[in-house]
C-alpha cells in the first residue's frame, strides 16, 4: 500500500474509532450537564447496545433494521430505569462523590447482568450492508465504516437541533446553566434528568450496535470505552457537547495515526499525554471558552 | 489526637493480636493480608478525599509504582529490600508532585482527571516496557520480605507486618488530622475562600496530602509485591483505582476509621462471593448498590443511622 493509501486507511480507522468516542463523550456531557454527575456506566450502554442487537438479530433472527430500533428503545429504557432506581432518590441527599461511586456500582452490576446473560465470549453481528471492502484511493474501507460515520453524524445533528431548536432541549440546557433558576421558571428538573439518561443511553446503544459488526462486543468492554469517552468529554471542555464530539474524533485520529506511524503500544498513551498537557495548559479544554469550561466541583 | 482515637488504636491492636488465634489456614490469612494492604491505600485516599476534598482516579498507579519498584530493583538490580522500598516511595512522591503541583493549583476536579490520565499512562508503561517489567505476562520471582536475613515465608508473618504498618500509618494520620495541617484542611473544607483569607496556603496543603496518600499507596504496593511474589499490570489498572475509591466511599469519607471498615468489607466480600460462581459480579454489584443507596454517608455512619431510623422510631 502506498503512502496515500495508508493515510486514507488510517483516516478511516481514526474516524470510526473517533465517532464511537464522540458518541460516548457526548453521552457523558449530556448527563453531566443535567446533573453534574460523571456517569462511569456510560460504556455499559454501548455494551448493551451491541449485545442486545446480537440477541435480536442472531439469536431471534429478526431483520437488521427492526432489531436496530428495538435495541435503541430497550437500551434507552435501561438508561431510564437506571436513573429512576439508582440516581433519582439518592441525588436529593447524597454528595456528588457518592453518586459517582453509585455509577461505578451500577456499571459493575450491569456487567454482572451481561455476563450472566451472554457469558464472557465476544459476539459478532452481520454488517449492515455488504461486508466487501470498497477500494478508495488505494485503501480498503468497509461499508460499515460509512454506516458508523453516517449514524453518528446524524445523531450529532439531531442532538444539536434538539438542544437549540426545541423547547424541551432548551429547557435541558437551562438546567445545565442553573438548576435552581430552571426549576423557578417552571422546568421540571427531575424530568430533564431522566431525559438526559435516556438520551445518553440511546447514543451509547447507537454506538454499540454500529461498531459490533467490525469490532465485536463482549460483557466487559464498557470501562475502556468510558475512559476514552471521558477523555473526549474533558478535552472538549466538560459540559460542551460539540467540543466532546470534535475531541472524540481527534482522539480517534490520534490513536489511529500513532498506531500506523509510530507504534500500537503507545496509541493510548499519546491520547492521554495530550489530555494531561491540555489540562495543564488550557484547563477549560481545547474548545472551551473560560465561561463554558468552568468546571463544576465534584 | 484525642483519647478516643488512642483507645480505638489500642482496641484495633488487640483485635489484630487476637484474630490469628481464631483464623487459621493460609487462604484466610492471605485475605487478611490483602485487607490490610487495601486499608493502607484507602486510608491515604480518605485523607485526600475527606480532608483535602480531592479525588484521585489513579491510585492503583501509585500502588503499582511501589510494587514494580521493589519488584524490579530487587530482582534485576540486586538492591536490598529496604532500599527498594525507599526508591518506590521516592518515585511515587515524585510522580505525585509532578502532577499534583499543576493540578492542585486549580480549583475543581482537575486532580481527578490528571490522576486518571497519569494512572493510565503508568499502566501502559507497565505493559510496554517489557525489558524491565516483563510486560503483560508480569514480573515473577520477587523475593520474600525479610528482616535481617530472616525471610518471611508464612502468611502470618505478613499479616503482622501489614497490620503493624497499618497501625503506624493510622497513628501518623490521626496525629496529622489533629495537627496544624489537619485544622487547616478542616477550615478549607468549610470554606476555601475563608481559609485562604486566613492565610492558609491551600494548594501547598493539598499537595502535601496528595503526596502522602501516594506514599501510603506505594508502601502498600511494595508489601504486596513481596507477599505475592508475582505482579502483572492488570493488578494496577483503572478499575483497581476505582475499587480503592469505592472502598473509601463505602466505609465513609468523613472518618479515617471508615476507610478501614470499607476496605476490609470490600476485600472480604468478593472472596466469599466466589461460591456463587458466575453470579458473583452480579451479586457484588447489587450489594454495593444497596450499601450506597441506603447508606450514602458510608458504612460507619450508615449503620447507626439505619438503626436509629428503624428501631428507635418511637423515641424520636
Amino acid at each position: 500500500m502506498d503512502l496515500q493509501g495508508q493515510i486514507i486507511q488510517y483516516l478511516a480507522t481514526g474516524l470510526t474509532l473517533g465517532s464511537i468516542y464522540a458518541m460516548v463523550g457526548l453521552g457523558f456531557t449530556i448527563i453531566y450537564n443535567a446533573t453534574g454527575i460523571i456517569n462511569l456506566a456510560q460504556g455499559e450502554f454501548v455494551m448493551f447496545g451491541g449485545l442486545i442487537m446480537v440477541f435480536f438479530t442472531t439469536t431471534l433472527g429478526l431483520p437488521l433494521f427492526l432489531s436496530f430500533f428495538i435495541t435503541l428503545a430497550l437500551t434507552t429504557g435501561i438508561g431510564m430505569l437506571y436513573e429512576r432506581l439508582f440516581i433519582h432518590h439518592p441525588s436529593k441527599t447524597a454528595p456528588l462523590m457518592t453518586l459517582l461511586i453509585i455509577t461505578v456500582a451500577v456499571s459493575i452490576f450491569f456487567r454482572g447482568i451481561a455476563m450472566f446473560i451472554w457469558g464472557k465470549e465476544p459476539y459478532s453481528l452481520p454488517h449492515f450492508s455488504s461486508p466487501e471492502p470498497i477500494i478508495i484511493g488505494g485503501a480498503a474501507i468497509l461499508p460499515q465504516v460509512f454506516w458508523i460515520l453516517g449514524l453518528s453524524l446524524l445523531a450529532v445533528i439531531l442532538m444539536n437541533i434538539f438542544f437549540n431548536r426545541t423547547i424541551t432541549g432548551k429547557a435541558m440546557s437551562a438546567c445545565a446553566v442553573n438548576r435552581v433558576a430552571a426549576s423557578l421558571v417552571g422546568i421540571d428538573v427531575s424530568k430533564m434528568v431522566l431525559l438526559s439518561f435516556a438520551l445518553s443511553a440511546t447514543l451509547g446503544a447507537l454506538a454499540g450496535a454500529s461498531i459490533t459488526p467490525i469490532a465485536l462486543m463482549e460483557y466487559d468492554r464498557g470501562p475502556m470505552l468510558a475512559l476514552k469517552g471521558f477523555c473526549a468529554a474533558v478535552l472538549g471542555g466538560l459540559g460542551f457537547g460539540t467540543g466532546a464530539v470534535v475531541a472524540g474524533f481527534l482522539l480517534g485520529l490520534i490513536e489511529s495515526f500513532t498506531t500506523g506511524f509510530i507504534s500500537s503500544a503507545f496509541k493510548e498513551a499519546t491520547a492521554l499525554i495530550i489530555l494531561i498537557l491540555v489540562l495543564f495548559i488550557k484547563p477549560s479544554g481545547i474548545f472551551g471558552s473560560a465561561e463554558v469550561g468552568k468546571i463544576k466541583k465534584i | 489526637m484525642g483519647k478516643n482515637n488512642y483507645l480505638k488504636l489500642l482496641v484495633m491492636a488487640a483485635i489484630i493480636a487476637v484474630v490469628p488465634l481464631i483464623v487459621s489456614g493460609d487462604y484466610h490469612l492471605s485475605i487478611l493480608v490483602f485487607m490490610g494492604i487495601n486499608c493502607m491505600v484507602v486510608v491515604g485516599l480518605s485523607l485526600l478525599m475527606g480532608y483535602a476534598g480531592q479525588i484521585s482516579l489513579g491510585h492503583a498507579a501509585f500502588f503499582g509504582i511501589g510494587a514494580y519498584s521493589t519488584g524490579i530493583l530487587t530482582t534485576q538490580f540486586g538492591l536490598s529490600i529496604y532500599a527498594a522500598f525507599l526508591c518506590g516511595i521516592l518515585f511515587s512522591s515524585l510522580v505525585a508532585v509532578i502532577i499534583g503541583i499543576p493540578a492542585l493549583r486549580l480549583q475543581g476536579h482537575y486532580l481527578a482527571i490528571a490522576t486518571l490520565g497519569i494512572g493510565e499512562i503508568i499502566y501502559i508503561i507497565f505493559n510496554e516496557m517489557v525489558g524491565l517489567t516483563g510486560g503483560p505476562s508480569g514480573l515473577s520471582n520477587i523475593p520474600a520480605f525479610h528482616v535481617g536475613g530472616y525471610p518471611f515465608s508464612h502468611s502470618i508473618q505478613y499479616y503482622y507486618l501489614v497490620w503493624g504498618a497499618l497501625l503506624v500509618i493510622l497513628w501518623f494520620s490521626l496525629n496529622l488530622i489533629h495537627s496544624r495541617v489537619g485544622r487547616a484542611l478542616k477550615a478549607m473544607h468549610g470554606s476555601e475562600v475563608a481559609a485562604g483569607a486566613m492565610g492558609i496556603n491551600l494548594s501547598a496543603y493539598k499537595i502535601q496530602i496528595f503526596v502522602l496518600s501516594a506514599i501510603y499507596a506505594s508502601i502498600a504496593g511494595s508489601i504486596y509485591a513481596h507477599f505475592v511474589s508475582f505482579i502483572a499490570p492488570n493488578n494496577f489498572a483503572f478499575m483497581n483505582s476505582i475499587m480503592f475509591l469505592m472502598m473509601g466511599v463505602v466505609g465513609g469519607l468523613h472518618n479515617i476509621w471508615g476507610a478501614v471498615m470499607g476496605a476490609s468489607l470490600m476485600t472480604f466480600l468478593p472472596e466469599y462471593l466466589r461460591v456463587f460462581k458466575e453470579f458473583d459480579i452480579l451479586i457484588y454489584g447489587a450489594i454495593l448498590l444497596a450499601i450506597l443507596l441506603f447508606m450514602p454517608e458510608g458504612f460507619l455512619e450508615g449503620i447507626p443511622m439505619l438503626y436509629r431510623k428503624y428501631f428507635k422510631r418511637g423515641e424520636a
